[in-house]
């Protein structure tokens, strides 16, 4: 018998995990925002096989839809040669590879010492396990604008301080741009700028 | 034996019905794609005092097909320094985008591919990836026009995506669900372009700007840019772009619909307006709100590139913020609140 959900996450999980590598080995960047899309994609339908559908499509929306599309534009703007990209793999090797081995050694300690606590597999079946037979949505509404509406504003206010953040940093006042005022335009009228003057004929023409 | 009946009956048999509805929606919207192109000519020389195509068939009628063949014999000519599987694949992704949105459409009580509770936002999450045939396109041709369309592009389209994300949340707000069937039904007593009027109007003018029409097709400004994005695509694939561009006004149109004129419901709800069956008034209201993008197409010159910009982000967004505010304060102040 085959068990489609089981294949599914098969597939999905091996074209991420390859995308995933792909997204760091690649030479040309742009192929590699590109896979960095195509694993997006995949963990979107991972979630959809977790019944997880708004998280899908929320993925889908805002780091396909918006975040890839400013990196794609980035590294599109950006022109790499591909003898540099080997300088710069040559020169910092060495460290690279060390601070690998260090993160794999962490991986390995920790791994050896996972623990799952015995509630911890009904917790990733129910989340919530208040309301059953609600849309996933309603329930992450739920969870999120009333059970931790406060931390909900808290992250909210912290984006805010960020966006500010990034205005401030980038916000420059060049002098002598000449820029449309549309209020300006619209309140001008024909008496302001045309007027009709009498010139008095000095001589027969 | 029992392995292979389970195989043919869980398997097989889901697989052949569903191509068979997706066969079933596909075909009659490649109709329509065709027709659209012949009835924008049409519409826009009746608007100009000319005839129109009127040579290929009866009242020119053949002359979508005239051109899809014309098109099909054309060599696809590949440039030279470009990357040549992204420069298939950017139509590829245009045409198929257009076209997997309708799995969620409802034509009329029942009648959908996918009932999804997520519909609108997979409609949104559709539409938003819409972008990535144009900058793949803009990039793989090597070529500057194209690359300065697709960056156009990429930037008009992620603005205006914004307000539309927040002309959606009103109406969700008033419907309490992301089923796009239930929000057609819960129009039974008034379509939602009566309470959210200046809404509707944005999305009007966002859908223009997301699908590149005139007059936001800036992507494609001939004046400028010689065509944009489609400058180095020939034959079949730039067929697949204008297929693809023609498909989206119309799921566009198909979104307006739903959200704001009541999908499938009749006007009103007694007896010679329900005689007709609701997937008619479906495509009745499509047809309309295709006609506005014609005959804006017809009225409006192009706007400029930082005008366009100011409209979706000093204009548009502040609004529909504001907007949102207020349908929420009132549905909270007057306990309409859906589901309560």
């Amino acid at each position: 018998m085959i068990n489609m959900t089981a294949f599914l996450f098969y597939v999905f999980s091996i074209v991420l995990l390859s995308a995933a590598v792909f997204v760091v080995s690649s030479r040309n960047t742009v192929h590699g925002v590109l896979f960095l899309i195509l694993a997006f994609f995949n963990a979107a339908g991972l979630f959809i096989l977790a019944h997880a559908e708004f998280l899908a499509m929320m993925l889908i929306i805002v780091y396909v839809g918006a975040v890839a599309v400013l990196f794609l534009f980035v590294v599109m703007m950006l022109n790499i040669q591909i003898g540099e990209i080997q300088f710069v793999i040559r020169r910092y090797s060495l460290i690279g590879s060390f601070v690998g081995v260090i993160l794999a050694i962490e991986l390995v300690l920790m791994l050896v010492n996972w623990h799952t606590s015995p509630g911890a597999f009904d917790l990733t079946v129910a989340p919530i396990d208040l309301q059953k037979g609600i849309p996933n949505t309603q329930a992450l509404g739920n969870l999120l604008y009333t059970h931790y509406a406060l931390i909900f504003q808290a992250a909210g206010l912290i984006l805010l301080i960020a966006m500010v953040g990034a205005i401030v940093l980038t916000l420059r006042h060049r002098e002598g741009v000449r820029r449309q005022i549309v209020g300006d335009q619209f309140a001008r009228e024909v008496k302001d700028c045309v007027q009709l003057v009498d010139i008095p004929r000095t001589s027969k023409g | 034996m029992g392995n292979a009946s389970y195989f043919w009956n869980e398997v097989i048999m889901p697989v052949l019905s569903l191509t068979g509805y997706i066969l079933l929606i596909l075909i009659p919207l490649l109709l329509a794609v065709a027709y659209l192109t012949f009835v924008e000519r049409k519409v826009i020389a009746a608007m100009q005092l000319r005839l129109g195509p009127n040579v290929v068939g009866w009242f020119g009628l053949l002359q979508p097909f005239a051109d899809g063949l014309k098109l099909l014999h054309k060599e696809t000519i590949i440039p030279t320094r470009s990357n040549p599987i992204l420069f298939l694949l950017a139509p590829l992704i245009t045409f198929g985008l257009s076209l997997s949105a309708w799995a969620v459409i409802p034509f009329s009580p029942g009648c959908v591919i996918s009932n999804i509770n997520v519909g609108i936002l997979y409609l949104f999450a559709i539409s938003s990836l819409g972008v990535y045939g144009i900058i793949i396109a803009g990039w793989a041709s090597n070529s500057k026009y194209p690359f300065l369309g697709a960056l156009r592009s990429a930037a008009q389209m992620v603005s205006y995506e914004v307000s539309i994300g927040l002309v959606i949340i009103t109406v969700l707000l008033s419907v309490g669900s992301l089923n796009l069937s239930e929000i057609v039904t819960a129009q039974e007593k008034v379509w939602f372009i009566i309470p959210h009027l200046p809404m509707a109007v944005i999305f009007i003018i966002s859908a223009l700007a997301e699908t590149n029409r005139a007059p936001f097709d800036l992507p494609e400004a001939e004046a400028e840019l010689v065509s944009g994005y489609n400058v180095e695509y020939s034959s079949m694939t730039f067929a697949l772009f204008f297929l693809g561009e023609y498909a989206n006004m119309i799921l566009m149109s198909a979104m307006g619909s739903i959200l704001f004129l009541g999908g499938w419901l009749p006007p009103f709800n007694f007896a010679p307006f329900t005689w007709i069956p609701g997937i008619v008034w479906f495509a009745l209201k499509i047809s309309f709100l295709l006609f506005i993008f014609l005959w804006v197409r017809a009225t409006f010159p192009r706007y400029r590139y930082d005008q366009l910009m100011r409209l979706g982000w000093k204009v548009f967004l502040p609004f529909s913020l504001a907007w949102v505010v207020l349908t929420a304060s009132f549905l909270v102040i007057f306990n309409l609140l859906p589901g309560k």
